[in-house]
């Protein structure tokens, strides 16, 4: 599971896919892992860092998490 | 270290230029107490879902009822309608401000009784009326409003072993501009069938003709039709007191005021655009007292207003279930009421809004309830705050007929609580549990035991 390697991301939470032209805004938290997962890093690194500095527990990020890459997916932000 | 506040990781397209002119979403705020009562803290105690009524709304939104018509005519009286809600602590609310009975079955009527309702303060309208509802209102002098003509060749014959001259009414439907026409109840006036009711029921000689009844709709949106409804009834009026001689002492102008709810496909939020109860009470007492009649002989003006006396007064506290996404890409969530419970789902855009803090992160979602059915869709598309499981709802007016329209589908009804004036809380209707459904139910001895 990758972010297209085009789309633009920033901290702000603003979304950028110059293939389509659409774009999205992000609430922090997404934002924050979609920075992440542009740098490549992991995604079990990611939740742990989650994990690590939020208020949940893992099997509810677990769902989070799920749902939030079908978002990416239907936004046609992941590679296929 | 601590934790910073989760909330779970959403994107949402941008669609620029498709904005409508009236915005997104208004409400800002989490709904955390109601009267001063805390939200979780009713949950908690009186468990989810909870319906929740607000005594002191239902006697605000009923004094200024009284204040508009009062204000504006001498002679007033409203008289609940059982059927909006006829939960025994909700009625009395309103017959301690004054409010007469208005019942439509011989159930309600007995409800009235049971309640302390006085029987000539009782208004019997309805279809359906037994021999025994009838010879029982007519020794309680309860006002009779006739519905068709087998019922008034019923009551005729009942006069004959009644020594007893019973009140009566008719309810007349009517044209008033307004569509859908109700026609379904009571007798037309355009066809003369109203004034053919009346003759004939002076011409018995067995009754006392007091009044005149309509009711010419339900969530009225256009309070010019009551006007012309009150000059049609007061033609009639006036044709009893010139070719019959009777004296109509009363108009009865139903019921069918909208509440602030927002039916389904509207296009704008109803509290800007339904008419106020000034609005309603202006044209129908203006057209009253432009009608002709005698400052001595103005009729008592008689109102039936459920919906909008009761609607705002109610809530439904609910928590979510679950959260989904369906196949494409909206979100679904789940909450633990449903179309069983509220009714008025099938009519109205309800307006919810979550009982916790929350962000300005909104989806938009389709509003589910826990039935195992299709239709059990609350919100067919609702913009909220992003709401996880276990998070508690509060949904806005659901205090007419949710409680009286309500089904034990599936699910069992939930208790019903009411805050009163000092913010005390009191349960008027317990929860359903297995004993209370199945106590009518009755077990062939064939089928007692079986075998798997």
């Amino acid at each position: 599971m990758n972010l297209r390697k085009n789309v633009a991301t920033s901290e702000s939470g603003f979304i950028f896919n110059p293939s389509t032209g659409d774009s999205f805004s992000a609430n922090p938290i997404a934002a924050e892992i979609l920075i992440q997962l542009k740098q490549g890093v992991s995604p079990s690194e990611i939740k742990k860092t989650v994990l690590n500095k939020y208020e949940v527990d893992s099997s509810q990020l677990e769902r989070d998490w799920d749902d939030f890459l079908l978002q990416l997916r239907d936004a046609n932000l992941l590679d296929t | 270290m601590q934790k910073l506040r989760y909330e779970r990781p959403v994107i949402q397209k941008m669609n620029a230029g498709l904005m409508n002119k009236y915005g997104t979403r208004t409400e800002y705020e989490p709904v955390k107490h109601i009267d001063g009562v805390s939200v979780a803290s009713l949950i908690q105690q009186y468990g989810s879902p909870v319906f929740v009524i607000s005594e002191k709304t239902i006697r605000r939104t009923y004094q200024n009822a009284v204040r508009a018509f009062k204000t504006r005519y001498p002679k007033v009286q409203f008289a609940w309608s059982y059927k909006t809600n006829y939960i025994n602590a909700v009625c009395k609310v309103f017959h301690q401000e004054g409010s007469w009975a208005e019942v439509v079955s011989g159930f309600e009527y007995n409800k009235a009784l049971g309640n302390g309702v006085p029987g000539n303060k009782i208004i019997f309208n309805g279809p359906e009326k037994s021999n025994e509802e009838i010879k029982l209102a007519i020794n309680n002098d309860s006002l009779i409003h006739i519905d068709h003509f087998d019922e008034l060749y019923q009551l005729i014959d009942i006069c004959d072993s009644v020594n007893k001259k019973p009140r009566v009414a008719i309810r007349v439907n009517m044209d008033t501009g307004v569509y859908p026409m109700w026609d379904r109840f009571g007798f037309n006036y355009e066809n003369g069938s109203a004034w053919n009711a009346l003759t004939k029921i002076v011409a018995s000689g067995k009754m006392e003709l007091t009044g005149l009844h309509c009711h010419i709709g339900t969530y009225m949106l256009s309070a010019d039709a009551y006007a012309v409804a009150v000059n049609k009834l007061s033609d009639l009026a006036f044709k009893c007191k010139t070719q019959l001689n009777t004296s109509i002492q009363y108009l009865d102008l139903g019921g069918g005021f909208p509440s602030a709810n927002t039916l389904r496909g509207a296009y704008l939020p109803a509290s800007d655009t339904n008419p106020s109860i000034d609005d309603f009470a202006e044209a129908i007492t203006t057209a009253i007292l432009n009608a002709g009649f005698k400052t001595e002989e103005l009729p008592l003006l008689i109102l039936e207003t459920g919906r909008a006396l009761i609607d705002d007064a109610g809530y439904l506290l609910g928590t979510v279930l679950a959260n989904k996404r369906l196949s494409d890409g909206r979100r679904a969530t789940i909450m633990d009421f449903g179309v069983n419970i509220l009714f008025t789902s099938f009519w109205y855009e309800h307006k919810i809004s979550p009982a916790q803090d929350f962000t300005h992160h909104t989806e938009d979602m389709v509003l589910y309830g826990p039935l195992c059915m299709n239709i059990d869709m609350v919100r067919e598309s609702i913009n909220l705050p992003l709401l996880n499981r276990g998070d508690q709802v509060v949904v806005h007016r659901v205090g007419a007929y949710n409680m009286t329209q309500w089904m034990q589908f599936i699910q069992m009804r939930p208790h019903v609580v009411l805050i009163d004036e000092k913010g005390t809380t009191h349960l008027i209707r317990e929860a359903e549990d297995l004993k209370y459904i199945e106590q009518l139910e009755k077990m062939p001895a064939h089928l007692s035991t079986i075998k798997l």
